[in-house]
């Protein structure tokens, strides 16, 4: 009969990663001007390893007031974030003061076989230091090489003019080619601060 | 002394809150008529995830639907009430809008539900997302479920288009629900994975 003392000694705790979702990555922005997740760098895996990865941005702070907050891909490892997309985009938004509350589609915000950035979220303030915007991204499969690879997000914002704006953004990236980097970033200026997690979810 | 019945309850999985624990997996062989869940959804978990990758279709325009049971897979078919709406745009510029969808909402139907709908089936094109269901085991509770994907609609001999497809409502019985089955609106899945999972 086992004896408490072997039993404890016998006994493995649960792994860290016991679940299907696996931190890989955390990106601390300061001043930065962009925050860039390179399959092969800095202990980033962006490939077959993961079906499905997950980012999420956490209190993305501007340095200038009112710029879009972007991202972008890259099939050559972050040589190039230029993958031709077409996507959609619409946001809902209140003002402090208790006007404006609208849900519409926003056609500044989306691409049509465009190769520059995604927009994310548009305006963000930075008139008060607690202004940003969090939000994330889900991107599908990007290491297959039969589909386009497909995307979509939310995100919050606080808006220059001192409203909630609530965005949606989804679509695919038209290549065939593996998508192997991401890139976050505002259009003007830089990322004071911020987080930024990338997950892997097997 | 503690016993070994003892010991086992002592383990503390607290700090996994939140993790996504796989349970089921299914992968398209190419010719797949449905995609069915029969075993894993119970009281074990309050939140069930299921994941979409790439799931692309047999016909032109057809996207993937749900059906709940309650009978463990024996029959499909409750009662079910949903939302459904879309932002769109083409590839050619074309159609920038947000629209609400009645053709893919449901009131208190027993056939199957929309869910991420109108994939292309171009060689190249499939659909993703992912489904959400909240506490199937209750028998207080009608069972809530949203659903949000991304796919690229037909345009028919003209552009492709992006969508977005929102979903959500609630499978109306308070009877547990302990099988679900995906399929297309016509055709079979040719391609693409599904794996559920529980939210620890």
């Amino acid at each position: 009969m086992a004896t408490y003392s072997s039993i404890a000694h016998n006994f493995t705790p649960p792994a860290a990663n016991i679940g299907a979702m696996t931190l890989i990555k955390t990106l601390t922005a300061s001043s930065s001007g962009t925050i860039s997740f390179v399959d092969g760098s800095s202990s980033v895996v962006l490939d077959d390893t993961y079906k499905t990865y997950l980012f999420k941005f956490i209190n993305c702070h501007p340095s200038d007031n009112g710029p879009n907050f972007n991202v972008n891909f890259s099939i050559d490892t972050g040589s190039n974030y230029n993958v031709t997309k077409t996507s959609t985009f619409f946001h809902s938004r209140h003002d402090e003061d208790g006007s404006d509350g609208q849900v519409v589609y926003d056609t500044g915000g989306d691409l049509a076989q465009g190769t520059g950035n995604q927009y994310i979220s548009r305006g963000i303030g930075n008139g008060s230091a607690e202004d940003c915007v969090s939000g994330e991204l889900w991107l599908f499969n990007p290491a297959n090489t039969t589909f386009a690879t497909n995307f979509m997000g939310t995100s919050n914002s606080v808006e220059l003019n001192a409203s909630s704006q609530e965005t949606y953004f989804a679509g695919y990236c038209n290549s065939t080619s593996a998508v192997d980097a991401v890139r976050f970033a505002f259009n003007a200026g830089n990322i004071d601060a911020g987080t930024f997690k990338m997950y892997g979810i097997a | 002394m503690a016993t070994y019945s003892a010991i086992k309850y002592n383990v503390d999985y607290g700090g996994f809150a939140g993790a996504l624990i796989p349970i089921a997996t299914f992968t398209s062989d190419g010719s797949d008529s449905n995609a069915t869940f029969t075993s894993g959804i119970d009281s074990t978990y309050d939140e069930y995830l299921f994941i979409f990758n790439n799931i692309h279709p047999q016909t032109d325009n057809r996207g993937l639907r749900f059906i709940a049971s309650v009978n463990g897979g024996s029959s499909y078919g409750v009662e079910t009430t949903s939302t459904a709406f879309q932002a769109s745009h083409g590839e050619g510029d074309a159609g920038g809008a947000l629209a609400y969808n009645t053709e893919h909402d449901a009131a208190e139907s027993t056939s199957a539900i929309s869910l991420i709908s109108e994939q292309a089936n171009d060689n190249d094109l499939a659909l993703s997302g992912y489904m959400r269901l909240y506490n199937p085991a209750s028998t207080t509770f009608v069972k809530h479920f949203m659903c949000v994907g991304t796919h690229s609609g037909s345009g028919g001999g003209g552009a492709d288009a992006a969508v977005h497809r929102y979903i959500g409502g609630y499978i109306n019985t308070t009877s547990a629900v302990n099988a679900i089955k995906f399929d297309m609106q016509s055709g079979e899945i040719q391609g693409g994975t599904i794996q559920m999972f529980g939210v620890h």
